[in-house]
């Protein structure tokens, strides 16, 4: 479904080039959950970066589906987009919309019917517990309650991969618990979750397939892996 | 389609309204440039029509012999009413002459009483004559000074008033140059100001548009809640401008009009309110636009 195909990244910053991702290559298949581990600076989050057409890889291409996303017109990366979902450190929420509105955005991106988001959005905050929230404004939430309503929005137009960059981040143990429960229920009504994190308790609880990386390299990948750097 | 629009209009006004304290700085800011835009105009205009005036109430006097016929002054009248640089020639007959000097000076019993002692008329007939331009009375006087009737003319008193006339020739082009000047450091102060606001709506929206981007909005998703949301701090603007306008027009106008006789600034902008109100839709929603549009465009490169 996702291929990396010896994918490299440098950043030009400064006088001295970072090599961020390095002749990186791996494939996830359907209906799998995979998790990112590593250092800070290891190249968890470009690796996702890229895979959301955010940052251009300088080798190597990415494929979604049998299609270069990178090689798109650009006209068309906002419909790839769609079809992914993201979840993001800083929960990323629109700052002037409320809970509702901020789920309801992306419906209303994709051409959906106002009966349409009426009937699914609800839906969707009671899934994440946000039903008592939905007309409070980012500000007024909680970290938690932040992050919950990031993945509400990431579900709501049913994408078949979900990217969680540091969803736990900034949370406390027992929101961090929640979230990753969230995630795991979500994977198992067959969508894909690419989860970057540093949190051993969390991989080591999952039991999933994980990734490390280091210095921009893949040094590890196994099928139900533990977290060891 | 229609979908769309309606989302992308409601979404600008909820932006609108939710961001007051920015909506009310931008309007602010648009209240000065539609003002400014609305300032000049009015003085363009009006200055254009004192300089009328002026000129209007600025003339040739050609004097002739006492023993010529009245139809043969009005044979030279509609030739020279010919000449292009000519805009109209006055006839004034002796008696008329003398009926307008009584009347001017009827309160001065020196001058009515030397004007009796002479007995007779003592005024020439004259045309007189109203070039369209300051600038060509001198060339007018010289065309007469070697025309045919040169010989019947007596007095060209262009000399006389020749100062006085290039004077008012200077000063209606110094008033020109004046208003260009103002024009082009007004143009150059809107220029700066549009700039200022729109990287004010940059930093505002930097990570809006962000978000928008990474969940897959198309561009005009995007960027049209942010064209709505300028649209409409535009339109407050003009509403403003124009309020303020006619406010203070009617009060100074009285004032304005013992400054120049026949200048009514209020009936004038009433007059022309379609206009003014063109020039200030134009100023500020083109200004709410075009700011909006380059604020969004910084971060719309995919």
């Amino acid at each position: 479904m996702i291929s990396f195909r010896n994918v490299t990244k440098i950043y030009q910053t400064g006088s001295q080039p970072i090599v961020a991702i390095e002749d990186v290559c791996f494939e996830v298949k359907e209906g799998e959950f995979v998790s990112i581990v590593g250092r800070s600076g290891a190249g968890k989050t470009t690796l996702l970066k890229l895979l959301l057409a955010e940052e251009k890889p300088n080798k190597g291409s990415i494929f979604f589906e049998e299609q270069d996303i990178h090689r798109a017109k650009s006209g068309t990366i906002s419909h790839f987009r769609r079809r992914l979902g993201a979840i993001f450190q800083d929960y990323k929420l629109l700052p002037h919309k409320t809970t509702f509105e901020n789920i309801a955005y992306i419906m209303e991106v994709m051409g959906h019917s106002k009966e349409e988001v009426l009937a699914n959005v609800p839906e969707v905050l009671e899934l994440v517990g946000l039903t008592e929230r939905a007309n409070n404004f980012p500000k007024e939430l909680s970290g938690g309650e932040k992050q919950r309503a990031a993945i509400a929005r990431a579900l709501i137009h049913k994408p078949k991969v979900i990217l969680a960059d540091e969803p736990t981040g900034n949370l406390d143990p027992y929101h961090t618990r929640d979230i990753i429960k969230l995630l795991d229920t979500i994977n198992q009504m067959g969508t894909v979750v690419i989860l970057a994190t540093h949190n051993k308790n969390i991989i080591n609880k999952l039991g999933k397939r994980v990734i490390t990386l280091e210095e921009g390299k893949i040094v590890r990948d196994e099928e139900r892996g533990r977290f060891i750097l | 389609m229609f979908t769309n629009f309606k989302r992308i209009f409601n979404s600008g006004w909820r932006n609108f309204k939710r961001q007051s304290g920015f909506s009310l700085a931008t309007i602010v800011i648009m209240t000065m440039i539609v003002s400014l835009a609305t300032l000049v105009f009015l003085l363009q205009k009006t200055s254009q029509s004192l300089i009328e005036d002026l000129e209007a109430s600025v003339d040739l006097r050609v004097y002739f012999e006492e023993d010529l016929s009245t139809e043969e002054l009005m044979d030279i009248r509609e030739e020279l009413a010919r000449v292009p640089e000519i805009k109209s020639v006055e006839y004034v007959s002796r008696e008329e002459a003398l009926h307008g000097f009584t009347a001017r000076h009827k309160d001065n019993p020196v001058i009515m009483e030397s004007l009796e002692e002479v007995g007779t008329n003592p005024f020439l007939a004259s045309l007189n004559i109203n070039a369209w331009e300051p600038a060509y009375y001198g060339s007018i006087a010289g065309f007469l000074e070697n025309s045919a009737f040169s010989e019947i003319i007596t007095k060209i008193d262009y000399t006389q008033k020749a100062p006085a006339i290039e004077r008012l020739f200077s000063i209606t082009s110094a008033i020109s140059q004046a208003g260009l000047i103002l024009g082009l450091v007004l143009v150059l102060v809107v220029m700066i100001i549009i700039f200022n606001t729109a990287r004010l709506a940059i930093y505002n929206s930097k990570e809006e548009i962000e978000i928008m981007r990474l969940v897959g909005a198309s561009n005009w998703f995007i960027r049209g809640p942010f064209l709505v949301q300028g649209v409409l701090c535009g339109l407050l603007a003009t509403l403003i401008a124009l309020l303020l306008f006619s406010g203070i027009l009617y009060y100074i106008s009285p004032k304005l009009e013992v400054l120049s006789p026949g200048l009514n600034v209020f009936a004038f902008f009433i007059n022309n309110l379609f206009i003014i109100l063109g020039i200030q839709l134009l100023a500020g929603v083109g200004l709410g636009i075009l700011s909006s549009a380059l604020a969004v465009r910084k971060y719309l490169r995919v």
